[in-house]
């Protein structure tokens, strides 16, 4: 995915995996990130959205635009959204789409991920 | 975030991580403001330790940061780190992973991680680089460690800005290690055999202590080989310990202030060389530049001529 978006022309910031909501959102921020993509393996999504949502509300990060991919049911995404969650691709999506949908959705180029 | 370069200003002084980092893409990418910024703020340098940490890919660099940066924050409030990645020569993107071997410290409050492409900056990467940790000192960040890839000239200039460069070796890199004296030993202030876990670290500090004594010494200052594992932390203290005392003899012999000079030498003439060429370019107009090309191109006169004639009006 980080290859996907770079040979898309991007700058990726690559944090590895594991990484707290905490985590996420201070390396964004200390970046200036554009957009934070989420990869969620865990089922953990219905926590992990909602609270990376919250601490780029609280660190007024609102430009910055969030969004992800991986194994998350159907049913969960329109409760995400709710959330300011961008679009949620599935296991699977064209990499090629989704470097599309992240160059469109932002001019500039840096990613944190 | 549209808010004014001037009021970012404010805001990253106060202590403000956001602005600091906005503050960072503005005069990273040389948007607007950012000249005014950076005038703003250079009175304010000049107090950061600035340590560049170099070396070929994969030789630890980053874990190695990451252990000195836990070092220095035990003793300086503010660290700041500037990690420089290569930009995919293809697609102009690229993956900067080094943060990776930082992760722990992601919550630190008295830490600042920055990662930087290394393509695509107005100016070129050096110049880039060094804006950045003009502002990063001016903010009082009291150690600013910059890490590059040494591969190649572009990088050898980044860490220039450093007043104390640390040369990253492995083990085992065999005529690499060749590889590595042309251009960068010379830089090394410190030369530092990693992973030293491994087996041949004695070999290879054997190697780069021979390859020290050819070559006629540019100045007093004996490079000192320190061992580490980074993976471990083994070796930090040392390494902290030769960098301070390199630190101390550049005060002392005038070397910092010779390269202080250099680096605004550098920056002066930079600077002087691109204002005179959009001055020139603004009263000769893009329309004669670009018919002197044209007559270039079509060989009805010589480059050399068309500069005398472009001049000459
Ligand atoms: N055995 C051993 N492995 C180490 C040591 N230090 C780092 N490593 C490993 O070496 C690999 C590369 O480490 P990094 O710190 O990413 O190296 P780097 O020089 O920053 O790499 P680039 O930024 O990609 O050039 C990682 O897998 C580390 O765990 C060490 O002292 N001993
Ligand atoms: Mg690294």
């Amino acid at each position: 995915m980080a290859r996907a978006l770079r040979d898309a022309g991007m700058e990726v910031i690559y944090t590895g995996v594991h990484q707290t909501p905490e985590q996420v959102v201070e390396t964004a921020l200390q970046e200036d990130a554009d957009v934070i993509g989420l990869s969620l393996l865990s089922g953990a999504h219905n926590y992990l959205f909602p609270r990376i949502a919250e601490l780029m509300r609280e660190k007024g990060m609102d430009d910055v635009l969030l969004f992800g991919g991986g194994i998350i049911p159907e049913a969960d995404v329109p409760g995400l959204q709710k959330h300011g969650v961008g679009r949620i691709f599935p296991p699977g999506a064209s990499l090629d789409d989704i470097a599309k949908y992240v160059r469109e959705a932002v001019p500039a180029k840096k990613v944190a991920k | 975030m549209t808010v004014a370069p001037s009021d970012l200003l404010g805001r990253a002084r106060a202590g403000d991580k956001r602005a600091t980092a906005r503050l960072l893409s503005v005069v990273e990418n040389d948007e607007p403001g950012a000249a005014d910024a950076l005038r703003t703020l250079y009175p304010l340098t000049g107090h950061a330790e600035i340590v560049g940490i170099t070396g070929p890919p994969g030789g630890g660099k980053s874990t190695l940061v990451n252990r000195l940066t836990g070092a220095y924050r035990a003793t300086t409030d503010r660290v700041a780190v500037v990690a420089v990645d290569p930009s995919s020569p293809f697609s102009g993107g690229a993956i900067l992973g080094d943060r990776i071997r930082m992760r722990e410290r992601f919550l630190d409050e008295g830490l600042f991680i920055r990662s930087m492409a290394s393509r695509g900056h107005s100016g070129g990467l050096a110049r880039a680089t060094s804006r950045i940790v003009n502002v990063l000192d001016a903010l009082g960040y009291g150690v600013v460690l910059v890490e590059t890839v040494g591969v190649g000239q572009e990088e050898v200039e980044v860490v220039r800005v450093a007043d104390t460069v640390c040369l990253v070796t492995v083990p085992g890199l065999g005529d690499d290690i060749q590889a590595i004296k042309a251009g960068v030993l010379e830089i090394a202030d410190v030369l530092v055999v990693n992973k030293a876990d491994r087996p041949g670290a004695d070999e290879t500090a054997r190697d780069l202590a021979q390859m020290l004594t050819l070559g006629a010494p540019r100045t007093a200052w004996k490079a000192p080989i320190i061992r580490t594992v980074a993976a471990t932390g083994e070796g930090t203290d040392q390494l902290i310990a030769a960098i301070a005392k390199h630190r101390a003899w550049a005060a002392e012999s005038g070397e910092r202030d010779a390269r202080r000079r250099a680096a605004a030498r550098a920056e002066v003439e930079d600077l002087l060389r691109d204002s005179l060429v959009r001055r020139l370019r603004d009263r000769l107009g893009q329309e004669r530049v670009e018919r002197a090309i044209a007559r270039v191109a079509d060989r009805a006169i010589d480059p050399y001529a068309a500069v005398d004639e472009l001049l000459r009006e």
